[in-house]
């Protein structure tokens, strides 16, 4: 039975749990709500809440848990001369997988009877041929040991999914009944429903927690993974990154080293535009600009942050790029390239010209008026004030914020794709087309991707260690600027 | 002290101030000082604007012209003996002709249009004149015929697409020069284009198509469009509001109103902070692990894009609801309380109607940033050619889809220049969304906006 | 007592410093100060006094041009100092500060070294040719403002970590510093404990010696204690001024009285 439909049966079994519990609510107290402890709607709900939600939660952990049963029970069936020379367990159950989805889909169309898909053999028929007409196209053709693995792999999935069904519905009918038997009128229906909504809502907060456990694990794994089949100091080290196409491991050289640079370079100089300006600007609008200029210049620069980055990105590639070329580039003699350190880290200063001046905004005004009155008072200018008064007492803030700011420009993605170039080198010079983590991880992952080797592997682990210098400049920023603001609250 | 009071000679004898209508060398230095420091400031703010001004301006010019096309109005026999052999007007066998029995019509429709307006160019083949027809022609014609197989044998009227150069042509993107060196078009050609101008045939027209089709090839720019694209970013954003909206109001109510001060709400407030500013690739590979490598959900289907874009807007709108719970005044609580509510009442019957606004405020940010996402979305397969429409939700969240942001990365990536005037489109169609959803919620604040 | 009356008619023959002539103040459609008129004696501490609002602050703040800060504030009339006004526009804001300190409420020490706090004033306005006479001008405004003793030893210690008291004391040093002739005060104790009040007054006798001190204060006993001229304001408008000892015995207008004696305010 579809996911779907046992949703819609379990939730109107809700529904009609609400109806009956608070009836027989009512007709416990004789039709006289004041005899009841609570609101009949809380008996509803009672009924309601212990119907759906242990039913709904029970089905969601099986939908986790099953796909890693099924693989477990199959991978045990694959014979070790069925996996081919450099090929691994997990492609080969990819393979499974897709052979099964593909008989899935010749039941689905009619092109085959369910019979036909869990008896037909390799040596009988050309699955691959039948499977093409349905639209399922395979790579090669299908070995005896997949074919019966995926046959394999449909019927234990049909059997799990049918256990699934049934415990499911148990489960609900089981909720239903037992806080159906519980309605009296003395029955402290608020309370429970209470506890019940707070549980779910603890539930709901955990999901921070889940999102950062599932970041770590899942990269932790496939670092692992690609550790064991490329040494760590070659990657930590590695001053070339030149992955293979050809064949698996080998020849590829995947040092980090040239990214780290390329991501560093564009980020100074990313920070060195953006700094300044959304320093300046902020300071401006916060210490000069009449009302009227700041109801007009404010929204203004904050559009800059509401742009999404592939519009930065794009700016970068058909204006910002060609005409750093044009007129620095190539009359310096410096490159020939759109796309370079420059192009990148310029656009990328753009954006971050918002985000630096709104923090910066936030932390200036965060300095005390007393302080700037005590400087006005003795005779100074407006801008000693600020050079020498409020800068000072503000510096932990903004430095902080230039952490946020860096960590941004260190994490961004689409500028740099668009922007910085895909040669992995290590170059003073900014008009050179240089290239960065992110843009490796995107290159590594899109495409074909092969999850044994390690050219794709490596994703992993430059995305934890792109994780990993993020949170800390994160971490460092935030408890700076925390800091910081309880000094002046 | 008595120090201080000992000496009052010596602070006689310091300078004392002059007349205050005069400006000593100093004070003049120090406002010039003051003068440039200010002009600095200006600077900066005017950078910021000129930088959005270019940034806009070179969007614009690069991609108003996606939304004009240039089109052929041509008078195309359906002959009954190419498309219906059998002339029972049987679906199934006109499906089998496929778009290269329809292409001769064409170009015999293009040739006779020549020859009745009396065109005459140098060196110009017949083959050449049907070239600056859209490859996509033959099969626009074929949908309309399965459409409407009763016109066959009559002859219809068409405005069928002109090939990417020619519209280029006419948006300044390809010159008689340029068409020299290019091996895609000729000259002749180009002066075909004039000639059809000139006598009507050839006309610009407002460019549906460029809203609705789905992606074409490399080799088709003047087909394209971004409806799979569109379709696909709508139903990201309803997976993202059906789920971070209840969750994340959720959260931040237990965090704002229930939770005590422990180390696991520090816990989840910090993850809460930190979240918002992991990089979005992170979520990306995040998504590509847990939701197609273990979960096995399909590569390029809207529902994990909506899924990935869940988990980074819900710090957002966590952040945004904790922010307007912690302005409904806590006056409020402690009447629904002083009546006898429970807590729970207090805040699902006062605190959450008022806070409501600042919700939905924030949440339509949240939903904007989302939308305009695309890093994550590349990895999880989103790249993909989609030319396919996906189906109708639930099941349609599953199909393969684009996405507006990763579509114009994906034109960025192809060949033809015409491409980038479809990029730079896509992104107009992007920003007028994303102004949209932000004057919304700019218009939702001015009208509930509240002082307590 | 012969002695004291002496003194006192020294004190009324003293020269006028500043002067302010049919004076208001607007704050946006507020109308704050309602035409003051005023003489303010140089080597003379003179006291504004009067209940929360009545605008005695925001005078104050005219006289060295703070309200400039503020950008819905209006000053109408004329504010002279030594004969100037110094609402014309040649004149310079940042040139009238210098020669009319202000201390604040609150103290407001900079987040920099003690010695810092007090060079700040001289450094900006030029007043020391080299190192040297910098420490010579730190050192004599930090005696000036009777804390040097206190703190000689850690000039290089930061002055937001001093003692309320001190800091008051150290933000006098700071206004004392540049060589103002008026130093106004703006309740200058009400952030204090008794023993640093006293301190502070103490101080603010001694600089009489040298400048003429305006001093807002919400104590009535302070303004009996320090000051020789006591002005009284209330809803804006300058009631009564005179000499302090008239003012709290035998006040003229029965608003000053009926504040003195505790009915208003």
């Amino acid at each position: 039975m579809p996911v779907l439909w046992i949703v819609l049966i379990v939730l109107a079994l809700g529904g009609v749990g609400y109806m009956l519990g608070r009836r027989r609510a009512m007709a416990s107290a004789d039709g006289d709500v004041r005899h009841l402890h609570s609101l009949p709607t809380y008996y509803g709900s009672n009924v309601a809440l212990l119907t759906i939600a242990p039913a709904l939660l029970f089905m969601g952990l099986w939908l986790l848990m099953q796909p890693i049963l099924i693989e477990r029970q199959i991978i045990g069936l694959i014979p070790e001369s069925a996996i081919a020379e450099g090929s691994s367990r997990s492609l080969v159950m990819s393979d499974v997988r897709r052979v099964a989805e593909g008989l899935d889909t010749a039941v689905a169309q009619g092109a085959m009877t369910p019979d036909q898909a869990d008896s037909i053999r390799t040596e009988f028929t050309d699955v691959r041929e039948r499977l093409g007409r349905v639209g399922v196209a395979l790579g090669s053709n299908v070995r005896p040991e997949v074919l019966r693995a995926a046959q394999h792999y449909r019927g234990l999935q049909a059997r799990y999914s049918a256990i699934m069904t049934v415990l499911v519905l148990a489960v609900a009918v089981v909720g239903f009944g037992y806080s159906y038997l519980q309605t009296t009128k003395d029955f402290r229906a608020r309370n429970v429903v209470e506890t019940g909504i707070k549980s779910l809502l603890i539930l709901a907060s955990t999901i921070a927690i889940l999102t950062t456990v599932g970041i770590i694990l899942s990269m932790l794994f496939e670092t692992r993974n690609f550790f064991s089949q490329y040494s760590w100091t070659n990657f930590f080290f590695g001053t070339t990154w030149s992955p293979s196409f050809s064949g698996r491991g080998g020849a590829s050289q995947l040092g980090i080293l040239p990214l780290l640079w390329g991501t560093l370079y564009i980020s100074v100089v990313a920070l060195l535009v953006a700094v300044p300006i959304g320093l300046f600007a902020a300071i401006y609008m916060s210490e000069y600009a009449g009302p009227k200029m700041r109801a007009i210049a404010k929204p203004l620069i904050e559009i800059l942050a509401g742009i999404p980055t592939i519009v930065y990105g794009l700016f970068a590639l058909i204006t910002v790029g060609p005409m750093l070329r044009d007129y620095f580039a190539q009359p310096l003699g410096l490159g020939e390239s759109s796309a370079s350190v420059m192009t990148a880290g310029v656009v990328m200063g753009i954006m971050l010209i918002p985000f630096v001046s709104s923090l910066s905004d936030d932390i200036i005004n965060a300095v005390p008026q007393s302080m700037r009155d005590g400087s006005l008072g003795l005779g100074a200018t407006k801008s000693e004030t600020i050079r020498q008064v409020v800068i000072p007492a503000a510096l932990p803030g903004v430095v902080g914020a230039i952490l946020l700011a860096a960590s941004r420009a260190i994490g961004e993605t689409m500028i740099v794709v668009l922007g910085a170039g895909a040669a992995a080198r290590i170059s003073l010079n900014p008009f050179e087309a240089m290239t960065t983590v992110t843009v490796k991880i995107v290159s590594q992952l899109t495409g074909d991707t092969d999850f044994a080797s390690p050219e794709t592997l490596v994703a992993f682990a430059l995305g934890l260690t792109l994780f990993v210098i993020t949170l800390g400049l994160n971490v460092l920023a935030l408890y700076i600027v925390r800091k910081y603001r309880e000094q002046y609250e | 002290m008595t120090d201080a009071t000992a000496n009052p000679a010596a602070a006689a004898g310091s300078p004392r101030h002059g007349s205050l209508l005069s400006q000593d060398a100093l004070t003049k230095k120090r406002n010039a000082a003051e003068t440039r420091f200010r002009l600095y400031g200006l600077a900066a703010v005017s950078v910021g604007i000129l930088a959005l001004i270019l940034l806009l301006a070179s969007i614009l010019n690069n991609g108003l012209g996606s939304f004009q096309q240039t089109f052929i109005s041509l008078d195309v026999e359906l002959q009954e003996d190419r498309l219906d052999k059998a002339g029972n007007r049987n679906i199934e066998d006109l499906k089998k002709v496929s778009t290269f029995g329809y292409a001769p019509l064409i170009t015999a429709a293009m040739a006779a249009k020549i020859a009745e307006t009396g065109i005459q160019i140098e060196g110009l083949s017949a083959k050449d004149a049907g070239n600056i027809i859209s490859k996509d022609a033959p099969a626009q014609l074929r949908d309309y015929v399965l459409a409407n197989p009763e016109k066959i044998g009559t002859t219809v009227n068409f405005k069928v697409l002109a090939n990417g150069r020619i519209d280029g042509y006419f948006k300044d993107r390809v010159t008689m020069a340029s068409a020299e060196l290019d091996s895609n078009v000729t000259p002749q050609q180009l002066m075909l284009a004039d000639a059809l101008k000139e006598d009507g045939v050839l006309i610009k027209g407002f460019n549906w198509g460029f809203i609705t089709n789905p992606d074409a090839s490399e080799n088709r720019p003047e087909a394209s469009g971004l409806g799979v694209a569109i379709l696909g970013s709508l139903y990201m954003m309803l997976v993202v509001l059906i789920l971070a909206l209840p969750i994340g109001v959720a959260a931040s109510i237990y965090l704002e109103e229930f939770a005590p001060k422990n180390r696991w709400t520090d816990l989840i407030e910090v993850n809460i902070s930190n979240l918002a500013a992991v990089p979005s690739i992170v979520f990306g590979i995040l998504g590509l692990a847990i939701f197609i490598n273990f979960a096995g959900l399909p590569q390029s289907a809207p529902i994990v894009g909506g899924l990935v874009l869940t988990l980074m807007t819900l710090p957002t709108i966590i952040i945004s609801t904790r922010a307007s719970l912690k302005s409904v005044p806590p006056s409020i609580r402690d009447a629904a309380l002083g009546v006898g509510a429970s807590k729970m009442q207090s805040v699902f019957h006062h605190v959450l109607p008022l806070a409501a606004p600042g919700i939905l405020t924030g949440t339509i940010i949240g939903l904007a940033q989302a939308l305009g996402e695309t890093a994550p979305l590349l990895l999880i397969g989103m790249v993909a050619f989609v030319r396919e429409y996906p189906g109708a939700p639930p099941e349609g969240f599953f199909d393969p889809a684009s996405a507006l942001p990763v579509q114009v990365y994906n034109w960025t990536q192809r060949a033809d220049p015409a491409f980038v005037e479809r990029a730079s489109g896509a992104i107009i169609v992007l920003l007028i969304f994303l102004l949209f959803m932000n004057a919304v919620a700019i218009m939702l604040r001015r009208r509930f906006e509240r002082r307590w | 007592m012969n002695d004291m009356r002496i003194v006192e008619r020294e004190v009324e023959t003293k020269a006028v410093k500043i002067s302010a002539r049919n004076c208001q103040v607007y704050y946006g459609e507020t109308h704050a100060i309602k035409d003051v008129n005023i003489d303010i004696e140089d080597k003379t501490v003179t006291a504004f006094i009067g209940p929360s609002g009545c605008g005695k602050s925001t005078f104050l703040r005219c006289l060295n041009r703070m309200n400039d800060t503020i950008d819905v504030a209006r000053v109408e009339g004329e504010i002279l100092l030594d004969g100037e006004d110094i609402y014309d526009p040649k004149v310079d804001p940042v040139q009238l500060r210098a020669k009319v300190g202000m201390v604040f409420q609150k103290p407001n020490p900079f987040p920099k070294t003690i010695y810092d706090n007090v060079a700040y004033g001289p450094r900006i306005h030029g007043l020391a040719g080299n190192k040297a006479d910098l420490d010579v001008i730190v050192e004599k405004s930090l005696r000036r403002g009777a804390i040097w003793d206190e703190v000689k030893d850690r000039l290089d210690a930061p002055g937001t970590g001093l003692s309320g008291g001190q800091q008051q004391r150290l933000c006098i040093a700071r206004a004392v510093a540049t060589e103002p002739e008026v130093l106004l005060m703006d309740e200058p104790c009400s952030a204090l404990d008794p023993i640093a009040t006293a301190q502070v007054e103490e101080l603010i006798d001694e600089l009489r010696e040298q400048y003429s001190v305006v001093i807002v204060t919400h104590s009535m006993q302070q303004a009996a204690r320090v000051s020789q001229k006591t002005a009284f304001f209330h809803l804006g408008n300058l009631v009564e001024f005179g000499e302090t000892g008239q003012i709290f015995t035998n006040p003229q207008d029965p608003r000053t009285e009926s504040y003195i004696t505790g009915r208003i305010g």
